[in-house]
C-alpha cells in the first residue's frame, strides 16, 4: 500500500511552498518534491513602467531581503543610464550601497542563524516543537536571545541610515545614491556605548561562530553527514578571487573544485545560464548550459561562496576561513556546513561595516553619475541567500520592455529538492510510522538554504506542518498536524 | 485582565509587514506578556485552536488558498486588521490586474530570455498540487469585512506596536499624520 505525505506550508520563496513525498508498497520513498505554490507575473506587469521605478518596485517581491532586489535592479539600471557595469559609480555612490548591502547581509544572517538554525541545534531536530523556537531560546539562554535581537537591529539601523527606511527604502537611484552618511549617523554606529556599535558586532559575530564550533565538536557526525551530496557551486567573486558580495565576475566550480565557469562578465549571463520549467512548481530550475539540464544545476549562497572564493579580504574572517578550509577540504559539499560558512560571512560583514563607517568618502556630496544611455542592462549581486540576477531592456520612452530575474532561492531550487529527497530517504525508508521529528528533519535540510519564507516563518518559531497519508486510490488513511 | 489572543497571516504579501513587526526589537519580550499567540507563523499552531480576539492580515488574495485562509481568519477572529498596502489595496502584486493572467504566465515560462529557447514542451506549471491563481489580485475587504486598516508599505514597527497595544488594552489609538502613507 503506497502513501503520500504532504508537508505544508514549508517555506516562502516569493510564495509558499509545500513538500509531497510518495511512498511505495515496499515502504520506500519513490518521489519527493518541493512545490513552490505562488506566482506573481512580475516579468510581464513591469513592462511599460519607467525604468527608474524598478529599484523601488521589485524589492516588494520580498520583504525578507528587499535591499538585495533594490541593489540588483539599481545595478542593472546603472548600466542603462551609462554609469558603467559595476565600477563606474562615484566613491560615495558605491560605498553607500556597499554599506547598505553589508548591513543587509549582517541582519539577515543573524536572523537566520539565531532564529532559524539555533533552535534545531540547541534542542535537536526531534525535540519538543513547543520549545524549538526563539522563545525556547529566550528561556534557555536569555543572553543569546537578546544578542539575536540586537544584532538584527544593528543591521536594520545601517539599512535605515543608507536607504531611508528599514524595509523597502529608496537609497539607490539610477547611477548612484540619494544621500550620504552624516557625521551624526556615522558616530551613532561607531561611538555608541551600548551594543549598537560596530566593534561590538564584530565580537558578537565571533561569539556566534564559537557557539557553532562548540556545537560542531560534539555533533560532528550530524553536521558532516546530514544531507550531504555533491554539486556545482556558483557565485560572484572579485576579479582577484576575493569574496565580494556587492560586485564581481561569475565563477562556478564543480564538486571537485574544477572551474566550470571561468570568471565571466555577468552582462553575458545569457550565454551561460538557462532555466527549466517543470509542471509541478512555479519556481524554475536554473542550470549551466555547458553541462546541460541534468548535470548543470548548482548551489548558491554561503556554502557556494566559500567554495568559489580564494580568500576573504578582512582579517578576522580570513583567519576563520583558513581554519574552515583546513578542516573541510578544498570543496565543501556538506549541506549543514552552510551554517558555518554563513557565520564566517557574518563576521566579514561586521568587519566591512566597521571599515566602511571609518571611510570619509561616505560624507562626500558627489553621489550620482551618468553617461551614454544603453538599451539593456544586467545587475547581479550576492544576496544573503546567494546570486541574484536582474535584467532589463528599455525603449526610447524610458519604458521597460523586458525584464528577467533569477532570484537566489530559485538558483537553489534543484539542491533543495535533492536535499528533501536525501533526507526523506534516510529518515523514512522502511519506517512504519512517520514522526514529527522525521518531518522536521526534512525542513532542517531545506532550512540550511534559508529560503525566504522559512526565515520569516521561523522568525519566532516553527513552520506549521500537516501530513496526510493517502493510499494509491487516493483514500486518506491518516492525517496529522503538529 | 485576560490576555488578548492574536493570530497573524501572510497571504499574497512579501512578508515585509511581518518583518516590520519584528522591528519592534526587544519589545517582543514585552509583547509575550501582553498577548497570547494562536495561529501564526510566530508559533507552532497551524490551525485555530480557539476563538481569537485580533487577526492581523498581511497581503491581498492572489490564489484560492489565500481566499480560503482569509475566510478562516474572519470566522475565527473577532477583529480583523488589514496590515499594509497589499492587504488594503492589493499592493504591488495587483499591478498584474492590468494584464491578462495568461500573458503573465507566458512571459514567465515561455517567452523570458532564459526559457524561450529551451522550454521545448511549452510547459506552464499546472500540477494539481498547485493552488488556482485568481484572475485578479483582490484586497482583503473585497472578500470579507475588515474592521481596521494600518497604512504603510510596510507600516512602521511603531505603528504596528501602538495598534496592538491599543487593541489589546482598549486605549485610544493616536495615528500621527505622517504615519498615514502608502510607502
Ligand atoms: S504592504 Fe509592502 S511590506 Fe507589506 S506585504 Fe505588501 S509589499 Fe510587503
Amino acid at each position: 500500500m503506497g502513501k503520500k505525505i504532504t508537508i505544508e506550508p514549508v517555506t516562502r520563496v516569493e510564495g509558499h511552498g509545500k513538500v509531497t513525498i510518495n511512498i511505495n508498497d515496499k515502504g520506500e520513498v519513490e518521489q519527493s518534491r518541493l512545490h513552490i505554490v505562488e506566482f506573481r507575473g512580475f516579468e510581464r506587469f513591469v513592462q511599460g513602467r519607467p525604468y527608474w521605478e524598478a529599484p523601488v518596485l521589485v524589492q516588494r517581491l520580498c520583504g525578507i531581503c528587499p535591499v538585495s532586489h533594490h541593489l540588483a535592479s539599481a545595478k542593472a539600471i546603472d548600466v542603462i543610464v551609462g554609469a558603467g557595469t559595476g565600477t563606474g559609480l562615484t566613491p560615495a555612490g558605491e560605498k553607500m550601497r556597499r554599506l547598505m548591502h553589508y548591513g543587509q547581509i549582517f541582519q539577515s544572517h543573524s536572523l537566520h542563524f539565531f532564529h532559524l538554525a539555533a533552535p534545531d541545534l540547541l534542542f535537536g531536530y526531534d525535540s519538543d516543537p513547543a520549545l524549538r523556537n526563539v522563545i525556547g531560546i529566550a528561556m534557555a539562554n536569555k543572553e543569546l536571545a537578546v544578542q539575536a535581537v540586537l544584532m538584527r537591529k544593528f543591521g536594520q539601523e545601517i539599512i535605515k541610515a543608507t536607504a531611508g527606511k528599514k524595509i523597502h527604502g529608496t537609497g539607490a537611484i539610477p547611477g548612484g545614491i540619494n544621500k550620504n552618511l552624516s557625521v551624526a549617523e556615522r558616530d551613532s554606529f561607531l561611538k555608541a556605548a551600548d551594543p549598537n556599535n560596530a566593534d561590538y558586532m564584530v565580537k558578537w559575530a565571533q561569539g556566534a561562530l564559537d557557539f557553532f564550533k562548540g556545537y560542531y565538536k560534539k555533533n560532528k557526525d550530524f553536521i558532516d553527514n546530514f544531507s550531504y551530496f555533491p554539486s556545482n557551486h556558483m557565485s560572484l567573486v572579485r576579479k582577484d578571487g576575493a569574496l565580494d558580495l556587492y560586485h564581481g565576475v561569475l565563477r562556478a566550480v564543480d564538486a571537485d573544485g574544477r572551474k566550470v565557469l571561468h570568471d565571466v562578465d555577468y552582462q553575458d549571463y545569457l550565454k551561460y545560464i538557462r532555466e527549466e520549467v517543470k509542471s509541478w512548481s512555479y519556481m524554475k530550475f536554473p542550470y549551466m548550459m555547458s553541462m546541460g539540464k541534468e548535470k548543470g544545476w548548482y548551489r548558491v549562497g554561503p556554502l557556494a561562496r566559500l567554495n568559489t572564493a580564494d580568500f576573504i579580504p578582512s582579517p578576522i574572517a580570513q583567519k576563520e576561513f583558513e581554519e574552515y578550509k583546513s578542516l573541510t577540504g578544498k570543496v565543501n559539499n556538506r549541506c549543514m556546513h552552510t551554517h558555518w560558512a554563513r557565520l564566517i560571512e557574518t563576521i566579514h560583514a561586521a568587519e566591512m561595516i566597521r571599515d566602511l563607517l571609518n571611510d570619509s568618502d561616505l560624507q562626500s556630496d558627489n553621489l550620482v553619475t551618468s553617461g551614454t544611455r544603453q538599451a539593456r542592462g544586467v545587475g547581479v549581486i550576492e544576496a544573503p541567500r546567494g546570486t541574484l540576477f536582474h535584467e532589463y531592456s528599455v525603449n526610447n520612452n524610458d519604458q521597460i520592455t523586458e525584464c528577467n530575474m533569477i532570484v537566489s532561492t530559485t538558483n537553489n531550487n534543484e539542491p533543495m529538492n535533492r536535499a528533501v529527497n536525501f533526507v526523506a530517504k534516510a529518515m523514512m525508508n522502511g519506517k512504519k510510522e512517520i514522526t514529527e521529528g522525521m518531518m522536521n528533519a526534512v525542513e532542517v535540510a531545506i532550512r540550511a538554504y534559508d529560503p525566504c519564507l522559512s526565515c520569516a516563518t521561523h522568525a519566532y518559531g516553527q513552520m506549521p506542518l500537516e501530513i496526510t497519508l493517502i493510499d494509491p486510490n487516493g483514500m486518506i488513511l491518516d492525517k496529522k498536524a503538529k | 485582565m485576560a490576555k488578548k489572543i492574536i493570530a497573524t497571516a501572510s497571504l499574497s504579501g512579501c512578508f515585509g509587514c511581518h518583518m516590520s513587526f519584528l522591528d519592534i526589537d526587544a519589545k517582543i519580550l514585552d509583547l509575550i506578556e501582553l498577548v497570547e499567540f494562536n495561529k501564526s507563523p510566530i508559533d507552532d499552531i497551524k490551525k485555530f485552536t480557539k476563538q481569537c480576539d485580533i487577526g492581523l492580515i498581511e497581503g491581498g488574495c492572489c490564489n484560492d488558498e489565500n481566499v480560503h485562509n482569509l475566510l478562516d481568519f474572519r470566522k475565527n477572529c473577532k477583529v480583523l486588521v488589514s496590515v499594509g498596502e497589499c492587504a488594503i489595496m492589493g499592493g504591488l502584486p495587483a499591478l498584474r490586474n492590468m494584464v491578462p493572467l495568461q500573458e503573465c504566465l507566458e512571459e514567465a515560462y515561455l517567452n523570458g530570455p532564459t526559457v524561450r529557447d529551451c522550454n521545448e514542451n511549452k510547459i506552464i506549471p499546472n500540477d494539481p498540487e498547485l493552488p488556482k491563481i485568481l484572475n485578479k489580485v483582490y484586497p482583503c475587504h473585497e472578500i470579507v469585512k475588515i474592521d481596521y486598516f494600518l497604512p504603510g508599505c510596510p507600516p512602521t514597527a511603531e505603528l504596528i506596536w501602538n495598534a496592538l497595544v491599543t487593541l489589546a488594552t482598549g486605549a485610544e489609538l493616536k495615528l500621527p499624520y505622517e504615519s498615514v502613507r502608502f510607502d
